[in-house]
């Protein structure tokens, strides 16, 4: 199967190694990783904050990258749910709807057009889950406690396979980490207070290991954990599943 | 208390710089938010939400004739209609009442409504007593403030708060902060306001066409006490709260307590659909910007709000940033998208006081796409030039830059340079005081770690990409 990794733009700058780890899961997986996917941006950011106009020129451009692929994927939630649910209205002509149609987050493609592989491979530590809010309640890809479903899914179902990894159990399974893009930097003190939160729901459970698909949680979490001393590793799921398969 | 001019961001972190009673606000809230999980925990939650939707939205969309209806009907009845374009109106509506019948004390229960249009004080500089009589709203009343939440007004209020403001306010031993105590001390307080008051003003939750009944439900019984005393008995009531049958009310009456408390239902549901014998009864009908709402179809739905809170209860923001950082009469996920239809400059924080995670939508008994409504008054705000600080610009440029691979990639070095040497000198001594001006850094959180190489960059190196 021909893939397209689109590669968003803080997880290239940032967290590389998400996208690196992406790569190889995926050719492990008998995939054909196509790599020519150059757009930088969905438009999340600026859409998110209302600036619907400055996010065109980057989704419309994104679109056009996503054009001649029947797949893309990519190891986001978030920018997954922008791509599906604002692509169609923010890029004109059916660019936005093809990209919206195509595009998969990676536990999801996995789960969907791959049939769920029998991943085989060993992680003998206490993980956390976190998944992102845009894949959990916009693309559905988890349990929501609101509406009484078991933290079930794709992710759920792939760490379930590993020999070894005990997934922790969480007082508030499905509670916002407070990255929200333009939140963080808009309100500083409520989205570390978030953070911090959600950290000590880890901590309390013993968990050694954080894991998520989405890398822009993670790397919120990161930063306040960095400053609080706060010993937890922080994999993106692709990370964990590579290393755990390797 | 939220002041003017101060937005959520500064007002939620004045609110978190009290840690300990910061967290022991989201746990009370979050306890709440769990009692209404077991509460909704039946097989037919889902159709209950649907049918509370769909519901509200008949209601809408048949708004006038309903309201004509009920009118008619509860005309039939013996009770006095009235109707109310706004506030100022409703108010003169009601001191005109009170004035006829020669009334001087009011006993009031739980009204959302007299709080937006700001009865109490208008009243009282008219000469009339109000005593809110459910407690939460009288503790909030002596202490001379707004309620915090839609439900639980006095959420915010520990009860050794609560045993100094009775001790204070109504002589109780001081240092008593037992809740049994506490309360047996409100009900003698209240007891006297209820029986000698001349008149009684309510809420409802629902007015009924079909019957031309009112519906009021609450847990201490307080309104049925004021209504079934006093010789004058008005409810304030905002038009949205029209409902076609009395099956819709089983419906709404199945999910609002459920949503709002996590009782399978209320202590006390009254219909009142005529005055007791000897008695006047009124309803005012109030619009209050509820038909221009109702005009513009992207918004519409925030009417449907049946004002369980769940979506208070269950917001993180709203749990650690307390109901007054909002500055608006209902505050809350239900709040941000409501106060900037009155507002939208006003209100400007509150759209953005979100991280869209959805928990607000997902728990709306009648479900209410709150978040898809924060980000269209977002862009409203973008069109209005109503952003905050310098987004606006900001966003412009990372449009354009986002668009454009090329420069994308270059930028993208840059700042990744300049992460790593800024990261680096947060160990130098004396930088740490730099590090509390840095908007990033001050609230407790690290530079991001910066790597040296970006994915595209290694994908070329490696010669995976041209
Ligand atoms: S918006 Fe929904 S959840 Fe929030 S108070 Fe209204 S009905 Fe309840």
């Amino acid at each position: 199967m021909r893939v397209a990794l689109a590669v968003p733009c803080y997880v290239d700058q940032l967290r590389p190694s998400a996208a690196q780890a992406t790569l190889v899961l995926l050719e492990r997986l008998g995939c054909d990783v196509n790599l020519a996917f150059d757009a930088p941006c969905c438009g999340q950011p600026m859409s998110n904050a209302g600036a619907v106009a400055a996010a065109r020129g980057a989704a419309t451009t994104w679109a056009t990258s996503a054009r001649p692929f029947d797949v893309v994927v990519m190891p986001s939630g978030s920018c997954t749910h922008h791509v599906r649910h604002h692509l169609p209205s923010l890029v004109s002509g059916d660019a936005g709807t093809h990209a919206a149609r195509v595009t998969y987050e990676l536990c999801e493609f996995l789960a969907g057009p791959l049939g769920m592989p029998q991943l085989t491979g060993r992680f003998a530590h206490r993980v956390a889950m976190h998944l992102g809010c845009h894949a959990q309640r916009g693309l559905r890809l988890g349990g929501s406690s609101e509406l009484h479903q078991p933290p079930s899914g794709p992710m759920h179902t792939l760490l379930g396979a590993l020999d070894g990894l005990t997934l922790v159990p969480l007082d508030r399974p499905d509670e916002c980490c407070g990255f929200g893009g333009s939140f963080a930097i808009g309100e500083p003190e409520l989205s570390v207070a978030m953070g911090r939160d959600r950290l000590t729901d880890y901590t309390t459970h013993q968990a050694e290991v954080l894991v998520s698909s989405d890398p822009s949680c993670l790397l919120h979490l990161e930063v306040i954990a960095s400053r609080s001393a706060v010993p937890l590793r922080t994999m993106h799921i692709a990370e964990l599943l590579e290393e755990a398969t390797r | 208390m939220h002041r003017q001019g101060v937005g959520h961001p500064e007002a939620a972190a004045a609110f978190l710089r009290d840690d300990e009673r910061a967290a022991w606000h989201d746990d009370a809230l979050w306890f709440v938010r769990q009692r209404r999980d077991r509460a909704t925990d039946l097989p037919e939650w889902e159709a209950l939400r649907e049918a509370g939707s769909a519901l509200k939205a008949h209601a809408m969309s048949r708004l006038a004739e309903l309201l004509v209806e009920f009118e008619r009907r509860a005309t039939a009845s013996g009770v006095c209609v009235h109707w109310a374009r706004d506030a100022a109106e409703h108010n003169a509506v009601v001191r005109g009442i009170l004035r006829d019948a020669k009334v001087k004390r009011v006993a009031k229960s739980k009204s959302m409504l007299t709080e937006e249009c700001g009865l109490n004080s208008f009243l009282e500089a008219d000469g009339i007593e109000v005593v809110d009589t459910d407690l939460g709203e009288r503790i909030v009343q002596l202490a001379h403030q707004p309620p915090s939440h839609i439900v639980l007004p006095a959420i915010h209020w520990k009860k050794e708060e609560i045993g100094a403001l009775f001790h204070r306010e109504m002589g109780t031993p001081a240092g008593e902060s037992s809740p049994d105590a506490l309360a047996a001390a409100a009900r003698v307080h209240l007891r006297d306001a209820l029986l000698n008051a001349d008149a009684a003003i309510t809420g409802a939750n629902a007015l009924v066409a079909e019957t031309g009944g009112v519906v009021v439900c609450t847990n201490e019984g307080n309104a049925d006490l004021g209504m079934h005393s006093a010789p004058v008995h008005i409810v304030c009531v905002g038009i949205e709260k029209i409902i076609a049958t009395l099956d819709d009310l089983g419906v709404l009456l199945r999910i609002l307590a459920r949503s709002a408390t996590g009782q399978p239902i209320t202590a006390y549901t009254t219909h009142v659909s005529a005055p007791r014998p000897g008695a006047a009864m009124h309803v005012v009908l109030v619009d209050n910007g509820r038909t221009a709402r109702l005009a513009d179809a992207d918004m519409r739905s925030a009417l449907h709000c049946i004002r369980c809170g769940a979506c208070l209860n269950t917001c993180p923001i709203y749990r650690r940033s307390g109901g007054y950082s909002y500055g608006h009469v209902i505050p809350g996920p239900i709040g941000a998208i409501l106060a900037p239809a009155v507002d939208l400059g006003a209100h400007r924080s509150l759209p953005f006081a979100s991280t869209l995670c959805g928990s607000c939508g997902d728990v709306c008994p009648v479900k209410i796409d709150i978040p898809g409504q924060l980000l269209t008054w977002r862009e409203r705000s973008a069109t209005a030039g109503a952003l905050p600080g310098g987004y606006a610009t900001i966003f412009r440029q990372l449009g354009r830059l986002l668009s454009r691979p090329v420069s994308f990639a270059r930028a993208g070095w840059v700042a990744r340079s300049a992460l790593r040497t800024l990261r680096t000198l947060r160990f130098i001594p004396g930088t740490r005081v730099a590090r509390r001006w840095n908007p990033w850094t001050r609230p407790g959180r690290d530079l991001p770690l910066a790597p040296r190489e970006s994915f595209r960059e290694w994908a070329r190196r490696a010669g995976r990409i041209p």
